[in-house]
């Protein structure tokens, strides 16, 4: 480290209407660690809880934690922002090279203030900080806008790009910031976030260093723990077939959203399964940096263009998520149509979780007669890949009022035109898991709405009895250990490795002695806060309903218990209340 | 006589734990930059990536640029470098043709030494130490040279 403490964040603070910064040097390393902790913290001190979400003065936050680079898959950073979906604080997650930019730009976390006056990018590095008038890139699709930005900036390989398309720029509550092509901070919406800030782009030049600490037990560790990410089977799943590997898995006990989740299992499922996926339409991997098992996959799209022999080719980065959205809630299900879906959606900047359901709601809407063309303007059905093409487009583009409505939420689109008892939201557009009770509970409470917040997903394919106590105590036990590690901030994937006497270990091997004891208060500490910033933007979770096709869904275990689902959610819902009001 | 070669870079998956090894075993510290091996994106992602690394050119444009002697030929290929004799003037990294020696904001050069250590925190296998036959210069020279 180069001068200042250990136990100090050090946070650039950019002020885009002048277009300046400031570097701010925090107390809280010891009972906060960083990334999940550290934005909480940083969106008390800069947010506005009562101020909407496109308030200029709301802040972006982007942060990493005390591991990051010196671990492997220390990979990953933690993008806060007041959100457009809900209006209430939001995390997202991505890995790329955002992580290891900051950390290498020398910062904890990068917090970004005002709106730009025109259409702008801004650059910063250790020894740079330039916010550029980028006007002409305002429209562009996200895709182009990257190589653009590529070309107009220095540092390729050391430095993270991160940019929206014209979702974000139209406002949609489902924009998402794309990292480095094929990562992303996918949702809630920060893609609106920044196109709110005038900000096309942000560029983090990873160009600075730092000394490691004296001595062989660093090292040593280091490579402990780097051999057990890559000598041992532990990470298969992830570099082999990758996440995909669950499309078959869940299609198989009933588990797997199909058609907008009006099925949990279907045999053409084969098509679009991580096994078909990497048969038929892998091309390559890729890693995020920092991270040895690159468990990113890279499907390819080849188009014929011209009557002769003439095609072009792309590259696609395909997950569970991505597939389950564009694929099975679609009812498409052939693997090139799905990757064929996905480059459409990343044109648009648009997460394609919320995108996907969303148009799956559409659909369902449209053959129910709720909505007609005149809204959709194409005519959507299940398996047509060409209608959905269109659709995406249109959802990016905000094309019309329907759009532009549904862009804001599929519950929205619902309240305002009808079919909720069919929208598949649970807080935001499902993920990919109809497991049951518990996922379904996990998902709609949890903090980011997802399925990272706790292994519902997992508890429930354990086949045990309905035992409301013993799933509550699991929820919130299980988000404990998952805010440790996205306070680290650590790839969760990386979360049988790197349990509390490693992150221990770790910790002190780099000089962090008080955060090496004091984990469990940490843990503590960051859920508390948490949950604490976001009730103060608004959040209630006594009122979250969960729509009716949840309760509609069988799966192996035959159909869901709604007695259950309700005790469920309600005693989850006083846990949270409890968690965030203590000592508030 | 061995030197370092990256013979399979289209295997390469970006996680850059080449240059992260090299920068913390070779000269102790965190950094994209200080590192004898870098890896760049060759034109996006979506084109792969390639390692900027020393060459072992024989005879090396850097030794022969060098105004101080700071650098040295290394038998077998590449350079030996006495930072203590270094000036920080940057003519070896401007007589490199394949912009591999990276300096650091006080002048500082940092080239491989070709002595290995990246290659088994490859996980694809990518890069090789690959003996050329030639007998000569001491590792331990080169190490401390990078020190």
């Amino acid at each position: 480290m180069t001068g200042e403490t250990r136990e100090q964040f050090k946070v650039l603070v950019v002020d885009l209407p002048a277009g300046r910064g400031a570097i701010t040097s925090l107390e809280g390393r010891d009972s906060l660690a960083g990334g999940s902790g550290l934005t909480a913290m940083l969106f008390d001190r800069y947010g506005l809880p009562d101020r909407p979400w496109d308030d200029p003065e709301q802040p972006l936050i982007f942060a990493i934690g005390p591991l990051t680079g010196y671990f492997p898959l220390m990979s990953k950073t933690v993008c806060a922002f007041k959100s457009p979906y809900h209006d209430q604080y939001a995390e997202s997650h991505a890995g790329g090279r955002s992580a290891l930019s900051l950390r290498f730009a020398g910062f904890d976390a990068l917090v970004i203030r005002g709106k730009a006056l025109a259409p702008s990018c801004l650059s910063v590095g250790s020894r740079h900080l330039e916010l550029k008038d980028v006007h002409f890139l305002w429209g562009m699709d996200l895709l182009r806008t990257g190589k653009m930005l590529r070309r107009m900036y220095e540092g390729s390989g050391h430095r993270s790009i991160l940019r929206i398309g014209p979702a974000g720029e139209n406002g949609s509550a489902m924009a998402c910031i794309n990292v480095d092509t094929y990562r992303h901070f996918g949702r809630l919406g920060c893609g609106a976030v920044m196109g709110a800030k005038n900000l096309k782009g942000i560029v983090i030049l990873g160009d600075g260093s730092s000394p490691l600490p004296e001595g062989k037990a660093y090292p040593k560790l280091f490579t402990e723990v780097y051999r057990k990410m890559t000598d041992t089977d532990m990470m298969e799943k992830y570099h082999n077939f990758g996440t995909p590997i669950n499309m078959a898995i869940l299609n198989g006990i009933s588990a797997l959203p199909i058609r907008n989740l009006q099925k949990t299992s279907d045999p053409g499922i084969e098509g679009i399964t991580g096994e078909t996926f990497a048969r038929d339409t892998l091309l390559r991997n890729a890693a995020c940096a920092g991270c040895p098992v690159g468990c990113v996959h890279l499907g390819f799209v080849r188009e014929r263009f011209m009557e002769e022999n003439r095609y072009l080719y792309r590259q696609v980065s395909y997950d569970h998520e991505p597939i389950f959205a564009a694929g099975a809630m679609l009812h498409v299900t052939n693997a090139f149509s799905v990757l064929t879906l996905l480059d459409t959606v990343e044109r648009e900047g648009l997460d394609i979780m919320s995108a996907g359901v969303a148009l799956a709601w559409a659909t369902e809407a449209l053959e129910k007669g709720i909505v007609t063309t005149r809204e959709t303007i194409v005519p959507l059905k299940f398996g047509d890949e060409t209608a959905y093409r269109e659709g995406f487009h249109h959802l990016g583009a905000a094309s019309n009022d329907f759009y532009r409505l549904l862009a804001q939420g599929t519950m929205k689109a619902a309240e305002h035109y009808g079919g909720a008892d069919f929208a598949c939201v649970l807080g935001q557009e499902m993920a990919g898991y109809a497991t049951g009770e518990v996922f379904f509970v996990s998902q709609a409470l949890g903090l980011r709405h997802s399925h990272l917040d706790a292994g519902g997903y997992s508890y429930d394919q354990k086949d045990k009895e309905p035992d409301v106590d013993g799933a509550v105590r699991f929820l919130v036990q299980d988000e404990q250990a998952r805010v440790l590690l996205t306070s680290m901030v650590s790839c969760l994937f990386a979360r049988g490795v790197y349990g509390d006497q490693v992150l221990s270990d770790c910790l002190r091997s780099l000089g962090y002695l008080n955060l090496a004891d004091g984990l469990g208060d940490v843990s503590r500490n960051v859920r508390k806060l948490r949950w604490r910033t976001r009730l103060r933007t608004g959040f209630d979770p006594r009122t979250v309903s969960i729509p009716k096709r949840f309760l509609e869904v069988e799966t192996w275990r035959g159909r869901i218990d709604s007695a259950y689902l309700n005790a469920l959610k309600d005693a989850y819902a006083g846990a949270i209340l409890a968690l965030g009001e203590e000592d508030a | 006589m061995k030197i370092l070669t990256a013979p399979r870079m289209e295997r390469c998956i970006g996680c850059h734990s080449c240059s992260l090894a090299c920068a913390r075993l070779v000269h102790k510290m965190l950094s994209w930059d200080m590192a004898g091996i870098r890896i760049a994106s060759s034109g996006g992602l979506s084109t792969g990536f390639e390692a900027r690394t020393c060459l072992a050119c024989l005879p090396a444009p850097c030794a022969a640029a060098c105004p101080t002697g700071a650098y040295a030929q290394r038998k077998g290929g590449g350079v030996i470098v006495r930072k203590n004799l270094c000036i920080r003037c940057g003519k070896c990294a401007d007589a490199c043709p394949v912009d591999a020696v990276f300096l650091a904001p006080d002048g500082e050069p940092f080239v491989c030494i070709h002595c290995g250590r990246c290659v088994v925190y490859c996980p694809h296998d990518c890069l090789e130490l690959t003996d050329v036959g030639t007998e000569g210069a001491e590792e331990s020279n080169a190490r401390e040279s990078a020190s």
